[in-house]
């Protein structure tokens, strides 16, 4: 009992928190109480906990605190006990990322993972290696190799996940380990058996051909470990996801297998992997089945685990998941209210009319208290429900509304909004009740992102309304109440009233006029702008700068700016030539709770960087579109290369990205011998000067186009050539002497119509556009097309135009329109009509353009 | 690095060993008593986990059911008196395995406590605690997830038994004991 007669003391000391109110610089000064000899070990372990639990409390040293207290813990080497020891690993890991000088320690550390005592080995070496710099480690590599194959399992484990650490920083060098880690999967104790197969799959990972020759000989070893198991699962289920012909075959009975375990974990993990497969798997019915099993667990974890997955089976098979409606619904009062909502969420999604009302009264009861991240969820589901069930619009709007008046996060906000939003897109009836409901919620909105947005779908969705006039009320509140951002959108969606609604024009010119007035002058402007094109009456303009207005990319109409101004600010701008804001894909539909993604930014972004380092990039205009990379090498090969096109109004730039996977070369003066088409014409060619082991670099090459667009069709040779340094695989060092040229075959490629042509499907609009370009020259022909199917046909087509599969309507005979913009700046539009007759498919093209030549050749492409 | 994949697009698990994203045990205010966060790219300053760790506290505290999804992490915690304990993951990570390491944290953490889980006592075993964290989790990667193997990589301080006590061996069987209790039930 005498350490509680010592806790005792303490709490009288100081309050029962023996580290409440510690201060650093007291701290620091016990440090010093490490020179003392001998050392005492508990009053030292003690000073350390201190220092530690300072840091962990996220207190900050300078270099020099840190570099002091590191040097004054070095002295506690001395003392032989155990628990001071480890405390001061500790330590010395945590000081380490602060202090200078750290590695001043590496001789004592390697001599206590070198030596006797078990206890400290294990820690020695998850110290010494977090310490340790590439060039040290080579001093070290022996005892690693030592020390992964070490009986001791603890010591192998920490060996081979300081490896893992490692890898990152030095990976060839731990690429040398991977033999000694081989022998360790197959140890008996669990945790060295994962740790070693992560570590050998780490050094693969860029290695797929090697990774096929682990999974396939461990999936038929007896892994005892669960861990490693989950992680074998990991890599079959990747493997499966890449591979497309029925070599996977053997993966997925693995997987299937693993559904037998007898652990939860391995269960489980076998379970989503079946469940989340592209490919799908024979039979989902046993993965099923298991999960089915887990919703009815005791443990949340589980239930959540269970009905998490099953959610995600939502979309791809219903009925499977209908089939385990029983266990979800005992899942709808669950206590833990994650768990809760997913179930009703997915009940909903599976369910028939006739539920609805019960699980939304059920959700009602608790939606208070779930996460902002499950009520998205909750959103989302009722969102799919609109369009599952129109008849059920008014009860969801109503409860979308409610809502939309608790607390909440913008996330949150915005998700509701989007959902109201897409009731009013797609149901008519809904529309009325939808936009009260939006207009109601933008009188009392925080977050302008928002108010704005809504603003806009009013003011495109109000004047089709029947009683156009109450929504003026609302919105002209807003320029009235709100702040500057909030006004202009105010002000643009008024003036989209006076454009569709003639009846209410002399109206909205009252109204402009007065925001003429505004203090902002984003308001004013656009009041005086909107004013000045409705005085006009002309239809063409109203349409083309009120109602339909042409959104370019805002990031790359950025840039064309600046570039514009830096190259020709006396020449017009032609915003035409910016690619246009993409139209967001739909996502997939799937009852899952929200994962963070990274902004995706479009390809033409990520590029225009790298593009930049062309000498007279400037001079080509602005990019009018780059087209998705192709691979011009296998993909196992010693140099990978692919494509990318870079289209410009008149020049076309050629990015070859390439990859050195050999570690022992070094290429110097990369450059592409092209052998382009005639007529094509080379302008530049910008070599990579030096390309390293798995660096990318890539080698420009800027051409000009023909100047009759009927000639820019064709095909393209090319080949890499080189000057080859051998180096040591290692450190990268070249070795001495003269390196030899070499070149490297590419497949060949082709320049095609869809390459230049920006097109998009046709949309409401299409055949008024298409009557209006009525006198714009057209070209017709008729073609008998290779395939069978016409459905099959008419996708070819579209592929062969750079359309989208949206284009293509109709069922017996297909009809696609489209239309786009060609590079350059030309509108052009097409329409072929596909029908299946007793010769095969035939299909007639017809392309209108007020550029005749531009015609000719959507119809050459094809053909 | 445009060579490399931006992410997996598909749903499946990454197949990584750095699956634990943080580990941190409060108190009953929700302050904090220990905590790692060990992924380099979330919550990187103190003042970030801080505010992670109020959030989490406040969503937990009262509702005892163990696991909740939270700023893109899976959480699953336990509590007991006056100590909560957490364990995260990526939002994408299998909860068992996240389960499992949890238990490994407040097995260890109660054995260590010779089953007196509570703050006043955590923070005299201050040192222990700090060191089993460091045997459960290594950067983010899993080290151990067996309490009474954990336990004894600890180093236990001997002397810290009074005469006439148990024994290491003793606290270890016990501990086996409860283990299998914990099991059966």
């Amino acid at each position: 009992m005498s350490s509680f007669k010592r806790d005792k003391k303490e709490e009288e000391d100081t309050g029962g928190n023996p580290y409440q109110n510690l201060d650093k610089t007291i701290i620091l000064q016990e440090a010093r109480y490490f020179n003392e000899t001998p050392v005492n070990p508990r009053k030292c372990s003690h000073i350390l906990s201190k220092i530690l639990y300072l840091l962990n409390q996220g207190e900050k040293l300078t270099t020099q605190e840190a570099t002091d207290a590191f040097f004054a813990t070095t002295k506690l080497f001395q003392s032989k006990d155990v628990m001071l020891r480890r405390m001061v690993y500790l330590c010395i890991k945590e000081l380490s990322k602060l202090a200078q000088d750290v590695i001043i320690v590496t001789s004592s550390l390697t001599k206590d993972m070198t030596g006797k005592e078990d206890l400290y080995r294990a820690a020695a070496i998850r110290a010494l290696c977090s310490i340790t710099d590439s060039t040290m480690l080579q001093a070290i590599e022996r005892y690693m190799k030592q020390a992964i194959v070490d009986k001791n399992p603890a010591v192998s484990s920490a060996a081979l996940v300081s490896a893992l650490h490692l890898s990152s920083t030095a990976p060839d060098l731990v690429k040398r380990w991977a033999n000694e880690a081989q022998e360790g999967i197959n140890s008996d104790n669990a945790m060295v058996s994962y740790h070693a197969l992560g570590l050998v799959a780490a050094t693969r990972r860029n290695d797929k051909l090697s990774t096929v020759k682990l999974v396939t000989r461990l999936a038929k070893s007896p892994i005892k470990s669960p861990y490693a198991l989950c992680l074998l699962i990991r890599l079959a289920a990747q493997l499966v996801e890449e591979d497309d012909s029925d070599a996977s075959q053997p993966y997925i009975e693995f997987i299937e297998c693993c559904l037998r375990h007898k652990s939860e974990m391995v269960i489980y993990e076998a379970a989503h992997a079946i469940v989340n497969l592209r490919k799908c798997a024979r039979d989902l019915a046993p993965a099923v089945s298991v999960l089915q099993l887990f919703c009815g667990s005791s443990k949340a974890s589980l239930r959540l685990a269970g009905a998490r997955t099953l959610a995600r089976l939502t979309a791809k098979h219903p009925a499977a998941v209908a089939a385990c409606a029983v266990d979800l619904e005992n899942l709808i009062s669950d206590p833990n209210r994650s768990v809760a909502t997913l179930a009703v969420t997915t009940l909903l999604a599976t369910g028939a009319e006739s539920s609805i009302d019960r699980l939304m009264k059920q959700i009602s009861s608790f939606v208070s208290e779930i996460s902002d991240e499950f009520k998205i969820v909750v959103v989302k589901a009722i969102r799919r429900l609109c369009t599952k069930f129109p008849r059920k619009h008014q009860s969801l709007a109503a409860f979308l509304a409610g809502m939309l008046r608790d607390e909440g996060g913008l996330e949150y906000k915005a998700a509701i909004a989007d959902a109201i939003i897409a009731l009013v897109e797609e149901n008519p009836d809904a529309k009325e009740t939808g936009l009260a409901h939006l207009c109601e919620f933008i009188e009392d909105c925080e977050h302008t992102t928002l108010a704005v947005r809504i603003l806009h779908l009013l003011g495109r969705e109000g004047p089709k309304s029947r009683q156009p006039s109450r929504y003026i009320r609302f919105i002209y509140n807003r320029v009235i109440l709100e702040s500057g951002p909030v006004r202009a959108a105010a002000v643009s969606a008024v003036a989209q009233f006076g454009a569709q609604r003639p009846e209410l024009l002399p109206n909205i010119k009252v109204l402009l006029s007065r925001c003429e007035l505004d203090d902002e002058d984003e308001v004013r402007d656009r009041a005086i702008l909107y004013n000045a094109i409705l005085e006009t009456g002309d239809p063409q303009l109203i349409n083309d700068y009120i109602i339909n207005i042409q959104k370019p990319n805002p990031v790359l109409l950025e840039r064309a700016l600046r570039d514009h101004n830096e190259a020709q600010p006396e020449a017009r701008f032609d915003i035409m030539a910016i690619p246009t804001e993409e139209e967001k894909q739909a996502k997939e539909d799937i009852v899952e709770v929200e994962v963070r993604k990274p902004v995706q930014a479009s390809i033409e972004e990520i590029y225009s960087e790298q593009l930049a380092k062309i000498p007279g990039i400037e001079k080509l205009g602005p990019l009018f579109k780059t087209v998705p990379h192709i691979d011009l090498t296998e993909p196992e090969t010693e140099y990978r290369v692919r494509l990318l096109k870079h289209i410009y109004a008149r020049h076309l730039v050629l990015q070859f990205e390439c990859i050195n996977t050999l570690n022992d070369q070094i290429l110097e003066q990369v450059h592409v011998r092209l052998e382009p088409p005639q007529d094509f014409e080379i302008r530049t060619i910008v070599p990579c000067q030096k390309l390293v082991y798995d660096k990318p670099d890539s080698v420009f090459i800027v051409l000009e186009y023909p100047s009759a667009y009927y000639d820019s069709l064709g095909t393209f040779g090319a080949t890499l050539e080189f000057v080859v340094h051998d180096c040591d695989p290692n450190t990268g060092v070249p070795d001495s002497g003269e390196g030899y040229a070499d070149s490297y075959p590419l497949e060949e490629f082709e320049m095609g119509c869809a390459d230049q042509l920006r097109a998009k499907a046709g949309l409401d609009d299409w055949e008024q556009a298409w009557d209006r370009a009525e006198r714009a020259p057209e070209a017709t022909d008729t073609f008998v097309l290779p395939q069978n199917d016409i459905n099959e046909a008419a996708k070819a087509v579209c592929e062969h135009l750079g359309l989208p599969k949206a284009a293509i309507s109709g069922d017996a005979v297909k009809e696609i329109r489209g239309g786009g913009i060609f590079r350059g700046g030309a509108p052009v539009l097409v329409r072929a009509r596909i029908a299946s007759s007793s010769a095969g498919v035939t299909m007639k093209l017809a392309a209108r353009s007020p550029r005749e030549d531009l015609a000719q050749l959507l119809l050459a492409a094809v053909g | 690095m445009v060579h490399k994949k931006i992410a997996m697009e598909g749903s499946l698990f990454e197949p990584t060993l750095y699956i634990v994203k943080g580990m941190c045990i409060l108190d009953n205010d929700g302050n904090r008593i220990l905590a790692k966060y060990y992924d380099p790219n979330t919550l990187t300053t103190a003042k970030e986990q801080k505010a992670f760790e109020k959030n989490l506290f406040n969503k937990t505290h009262r509702a005892n059911a163990e696991i909740i999804m939270l700023d893109g992490f899976t959480c699953v915690y336990k509590n007991n008196v006056d100590l909560y304990f957490y364990v995260m993951g990526s939002s994408h990570e299998n909860e068992l395995i996240l389960q499992s390491v949890l238990n490994a944290l407040y097995e260890s953490v109660s054995i260590l406590l010779r089953r007196n889980v509570e703050k006043r006592i955590i923070l005299d075993n201050l040192d222990a605690v700090m060191l089993a964290f460091d045997e459960i989790c290594d950067g983010g990667v899993i080290l151990d997830s067996d309490p009474t193997s954990i336990v004894s990589r600890t180093a236990l301080r001997t002397e810290d038994v009074p005469l006439g006590e148990q024994t290491v061996a003793q606290v270890l069987q016990s501990a086996k004991e409860q283990l299998k209790w914990s099991l059966l039930k």
